[in-house]
């Protein structure tokens, strides 16, 4: 893909389609007639041609739900709603392999950081533990509820599910100690911690750096730390949002988190304090935020639901990749692409690639190219990661 | 000790209660000038002044009267004191009585009697009046309706304020969910709010034509707010008004309310306000700066009031000199008020069968010039035969096809009356009248049926109006025309035609494909000739700039494309000052440029900025609710600003008053543009390094606060060393070599083998 920020020197008023390509087609940047006019009137362009195109990932039948690199990011893990998870290479888009088991929509997945295990949860009310290498499922605890959100902790010994609230089931926060000796099978049933988050339900969460201490983020627009020993509530900021949070993303070093809102807002927390640090209001309601590594970006996703879309004009649905700068908390670019609203976004840890995935089942994996990295937007400065 | 009801003390309920009368004078008048009579016709006397009163609206009785009577010679005085109910009734009655013919040798002479009480007691001796201070403009302010508001804050206040501003910016009015912005339009760095009235309840804005007031419609009447604080400055209480429409120059006011006028019982009387007698009409003509009530009209006709027919706006046709307005009784006659007085001029109308639709020839800048010299000429009296008369004012009407007489088109004097040029048409549907805005031609775009009345297509009949005996030029079309522009101040004009089937009967997702053509004059041989066409657009309004030259296409009110187009039509010429004599020498048609297309999603209105730079379009949610907000453009199609809004509803530049530069001072600004291009270039140059200085400092801080924020969290987490525990970053130092294979197909040979 084509990003080229190097020219927008002094600034950049006005956000602009960065990239205009169709459906896995090479396409076609025309430029703009330039009139015969004064020289100092004449607009800058903005963007540049590139060979980089995107690669669409055809692996799934229906809407992505999430997609996740592992801590190399030579792989890319991908669920949807059609049961099914894919593995992929990130260098060239090779499917390497799908982890077959799950008999509802795959909701959530998350890898190990040495991509050993991998654990998803999905609307067949199970939780389920696969071995990356051979996609051989190594063991499923069952629940009553779906499970909307697994993630594993920094070292992999402890993997943490949110089950949906429903048929009189609580929404639920379970850890549960993974036992890494020997071939994995071999797994405690019970969860270490347990305990029901009092309020509104939990949609997605993360273990922060300190240990036992999660982060979750609710249906209410409600941000919270809870220690899981004692289920207790340590920290609230019961305004970061006004509506459903839909993504939480940590940085690298988990210090800050990035989370997003049907509210259409994104914003940046203390990952300790859960202040806000930076707010990012866009015009559309956003399902993912990612930060880019080693670049001052974040990329929003997101569109209107299918259901409130009557005219369906392409326009009309918003559904773009949206960078924002991280610091000046400004819309610097778009990338365009996708027919249905944006449900997943993950960024290489190295941050030299980004997929995102929608609601069409498409996969739309860009490879940044040299401009991406080499651009000195609003000139020189050391911002830190 | 039992107390009896008599002992009880109502002294203070008394106090509280007791009723105040009225012993003052002030419902007293003195009438003057009644026949001096002897006793016997004293009764029938008092019975003809009780109907005379009465007469006028305000009944008395005869005990309300009382004549003083000279006892010695047996006769009345000559005068009479008249008492009444109220202040308010003895007020009408002397308005209404003062100077009353009683009959043919005595007329009343009505004072109050507070009045000569005080003139009695006059001072004989002068005093020099102490010198107010001078306030150039005071607006009567009225206790009801409205809450008053500081006298002494709305004077002084030049109405034309916003034309002075030192960077020569325009405004805009935005008006969206409850809110008004009034906005400056300017180069980015300068655009900015200029004010956020709290102007509340109301209907929608408007500018007045010139741009000195801006309108709001409540539900209590219209009211106009200027200069630049945004006072109020005059109100119109028509209740229930919905359309309003401002004279040319500003005098006058027309508003229109669908709900007949009703004038409740002890309503306000005065000039300013709706009298019984307009009670179950719904148009009113109101005076601007004094804000008097002129007249109303009904907009019911006689002979059906119950078909209810589209309503015409303006309903009141203004001619451009403020003089005249005239309305049409379809089929019957058009009506001419002569201004300020509203009297039908000439005491009759233009009665002309079967008339459907008229037009005012617009007034040019030549026109204007010379109304002016005609004026000064008239002040100076003898050198009025030295100077060009002006031309009179002219008005268009069409009458359509009757049994025996073809329709026609006739272009009338006025106040002569006089037909100067009539043009019978046949096989027609229907007319539209369109004049140049200089008001040196007129397009009649008739459209007309075959014999059959199947199919539908149009004819243009063009009027030179500045030539001698008006030369009329056909121009023919094939096709529907459904749009037609002419280019201001210019001699060429801008058609949308239409071959379309669906045309006609427009339906959801329909989008209909038309045709662009500009015709401009001939100078040698005097015939609109064909510039260029454009074919399968699905443009529907073509918007001039108000200079002349650009011109805009877009695509209005569909929901599937709403493409603009910016074209120039003289993009070979240099200096837009000098074209005429150049562009015979040019290739016909050569100078159409498109300069740039833009889109605004379902756009809803297209609109240029006074000075004809700039172009704003927007997306109303009075039409629809997708996408609203406005956007601005300059005139290559660039995009300036573009502002997203929901419930976003109205917006309007403000216009701009004409130029009091005359022709030689704009002549040498033209030619000294560049001396003044040189001094503006040097502001932006200063302004730019201004602006990017202080956002280089914005976002200094802002890094230098994250940076800060960043260190400070990395230090609460992994102590002061900033590192953590190594096994991630060890990790990542152990390489692992991939082999991969990529496979690449550089040419693909087919070879037939002959064996």
């Amino acid at each position: 893909m084509s990003l080229d920020l190097g020219d927008l020197v002094p600034k950049l008023e006005y956000p602009r389609i960065l990239d205009e390509y169709g459906s896995g087609s090479v396409a076609v940047l025309t430029l703009p007639t330039v009139p015969r006019t004064p020289k100092s009137s004449r607009k800058r362009l903005y963007f540049q041609r590139s060979s980089m195109i995107p690669i669409l990932l055809q692996g799934h039948e229906r809407s992505l739900t999430q997609l996740k690199f592992n801590a190399e990011g030579d792989l890319l893990f991908s669920c949807s709603k059609d049961y099914v998870i894919n593995m992929w290479y990130s260098c060239n888009g090779e499917r390497a392999g799908t982890y077959d088991g799950h008999n509802g929509s795959v909701w959530t997945v998350d890898v190990d950081l040495q991509s050993r295990f991998l654990v998803s949860g999905a609307a067949d009310n199970t939780l389920r533990l696969w071995n990356v290498a051979s996609g051989q499922c190594l063991y499923t605890w069952e629940f009553s509820t779906s499970v909307k959100r697994v993630a594993f902790n920094e070292d992999g010994t402890q993997v943490m599910c949110v089950t949906e609230q429903r048929m009189g089931y609580p929404s639920t926060i379970r850890v549960f100690d993974i036992n890494r000796d020997g071939d994995g099978t071999n797994q405690a049933e019970q969860p270490l911690h347990l305990f029901n988050p009092v309020g509104s339900k939990a949609t997605v969460c993360a273990f922060t750096l300190t240990p036992d201490i999660i982060i979750t983020g609710h249906t209410s627009g409600k941000v919270a730390l809870y220690n899981v020993q004692t289920g207790e509530e340590i920290e609230r900021n019961e305004c970061a949002h006004h509506d459903h949070v839909t993504d939480l993303q940590l940085s690298n070093d988990r210090t800050y988190c990035i989370t997003s809102s049907r509210d259409r807002v994104a914003r940046i927390h203390d990952t300790k304090t859960l202040g806000v640090i930076k707010t990012y209001t866009t015009e559309t309601p956003l399902n993912s935020a990612a930060l880019a590594p080693t670049r001052p970006y974040v990329l929003l996703g997101g569109g209107l639901e299918p259901m409130s879309l009557t005219v369906t004009h392409l326009r009309q649905g918003k559904f773009e990749t949206r960078f924002w700068h991280k610091v000046y908390e400004e819309e610097v670019g778009r990338v365009k692409g996708h027919f249905g609203p944006i449900n997943t976004i993950a960024v290489h840890p190295a941050g030299t690639c980004y997929a995102s995935g929608a609601e069409d089942g498409f996969i739309r994996l860009h490879h940044f190219d040299d401009s991406y990295f080499k651009a000195q937007p609003y000139g020189a400065v050391n911002i830190e990661e | 000790m039992a107390t009896t009801v008599d002992d009880i003390d109502y002294s203070d309920i008394e106090a509280k209660y007791q009723v105040h009368y009225d012993d003052s004078f002030d419902n007293m008048l003195v009438v003057d000038g009644i026949p001096v009579i002897d006793k016997s016709k004293q009764e029938k006397l008092v019975a003809k002044i009780c109907k005379e009163f009465s007469r006028k609206g305000v009944p008395i009785k005869p005990e309300d009267i009382f004549l003083p009577w000279d006892d010695a010679k047996g006769k009345s005085q000559g005068f009479g004191f008249v008492e009444f109910r109220n202040v308010d009734d003895a007020n009408l009655a002397l308005a209404a009585m003062h100077n009353h013919p009683f009959d043919a040798k005595h007329q009343f002479k009505v004072n109050k009697f507070t009045d000569i009480e005080r003139y009695e007691k006059m001072d004989e001796t002068y005093v020099e009046p102490e010198a107010e201070e001078y306030t150039p403009r005071v607006i009567r302010s009225s206790p009801l309706q409205y809450p008053i508001v500081n006298l002494a804050c709305f004077s002084q206040e030049h109405l034309r304020a916003w034309l002075a501003d030192a960077q020569g910016r325009d405004q805009y009015v935005t008006y969206r969910g409850e809110d008004v912005e009034i906005w400056w339009h300017g180069k980015p760095s300068q655009s900015e709010l200029a004010t956020k009235p709290d102007w509340k309840d109301f209907l929608y804005v408007a500018w007045s034509p010139l741009g000195t007031y801006i309108a709001t419609l409540h539900r209590q009447g219209v009211r106009l707010w200027g200069g630049s604080s945004w006072k109020p400055q005059q109100r119109f209480a028509h209740p229930l008004v919905k359309l309003i429409d401002f004279s040319p120059c500003e005098q006058y006011l027309v508003t229109w309310s669908n709900e007949p006028i009703v004038v409740p019982e002890g309503a306000p009387q005065g000039p300013q306000y709706l009298s019984p007698d307009d009670e179950g009409n719904n148009i009113a003509v109101w005076d601007i700066k004094s804000g008097d009530l002129l007249r109303t009209f009904s907009t019911a006709t006689e002979d059906s009031p119950t078909a209810k027919k589209q309503l015409q706006w303006p309903a009141l046709k203004w001619s451009p000199d403020d003089k005249y307005v005239a309305r049409v009784t379809p089929g019957q006659m058009i009506s001419v008020h002569e201004l300020p007085s509203m009297y039908l001029h000439g005491k009759k109308s233009l009665k002309i069968e079967g008339v459907v639709d008229f037009e005012w020839c617009p007034q040019g800048d030549r026109d204007r010039e010379d109304a002016e010299k005609d004026a000064v000429s008239a002040s100076n009296g003898a050198a009025a035969k030295t100077a060009k008369k002006a031309r009179e004012n002219m008005l268009v009407y069409w009458t359509p096809e009757v049994v025996n007489q073809p329709a026609r088109v006739t272009l009338l004097g006025f106040p002569s009356r006089a037909i100067l040029r009539q043009k019978n048409l046949f096989n027609v549907t229907e007319c539209k009248l369109y004049w140049q805005n200089q008001g040196d031609f007129l397009c009649v775009k008739v459209d007309r049926h075959t014999k059959t009345k199947k199919s539908i297509f149009c004819n243009l009949e063009i009027f030179r109006v500045r030539e001698k005996d008006y030369p009329v030029e056909v121009v023919e079309l094939k096709d529907t025309v459904t749009d037609f522009s002419w280019e201001p101040k210019g001699e060429r004009f801008a058609i949308v035609s239409s071959n379309d089937p669906n045309l006609g009967n427009p339906g959801p997702g329909i989008t209909i494909k038309t045709d662009v053509s500009f015709y401009q004059l001939e100078h040698g041989k005097n015939d609109f000739k064909l510039l260029r066409t454009l074919p399968s657009r699905t443009s529907n309004a073509i918007r001039w700039s108000p200079r002349g030259r650009h011109v805009v296409l877009a695509t209005v009110g569909s929901s599937s494309k709403s493409e603009l187009e910016f074209w120039d039509l003289d993009f070979n010429v240099e200096d837009a000052g000098r074209r005429e004599g150049q562009i015979s020498k040019e290739e016909w048609g050569s100078g159409i440029q498109l300069l740039g297309t833009a889109d605004h999603y379902a756009l809803t209105d297209v609109e240029w900025d006074p000075s004809g730079r700039y172009l704003a379009t927007h997306a109303s949610s009075w039409t629809h609710t997708l996408e609203n907000g406005y956007a601005i453009w300059d005139f290559r199609g660039q995009e300036i600003t573009k502002q997203i809004q929901d419930r976003f509803k109205q917006f309007i530049w403000r216009p701009r008053p004409r130029t009091l530069l005359t022709k030689d001072q704009q002549r040498q600004v033209r030619k000294n543009l560049k001396e003044y291009s040189r001094t503006f270039d040097e502001d932006d140059a200063a302004e730019e390094s201004n602006v990017s200085a202080e956002l280089v400092a914005l976002r200094k801080r802002l890094v230098d606060e994250w940076n800060a924020w960043r260190t400070r969290s990395k230090a609460e987490f992994f102590g002061e060393g900033g590192q953590r525990n190594g096994n991630r970053t060890d990790a990542k130092a152990e390489k692992e070599e991939i082999e991969v294979w990529i496979d690449e197909v550089i040419d693909q040979v087919e070879e037939e083998v002959l064996e």
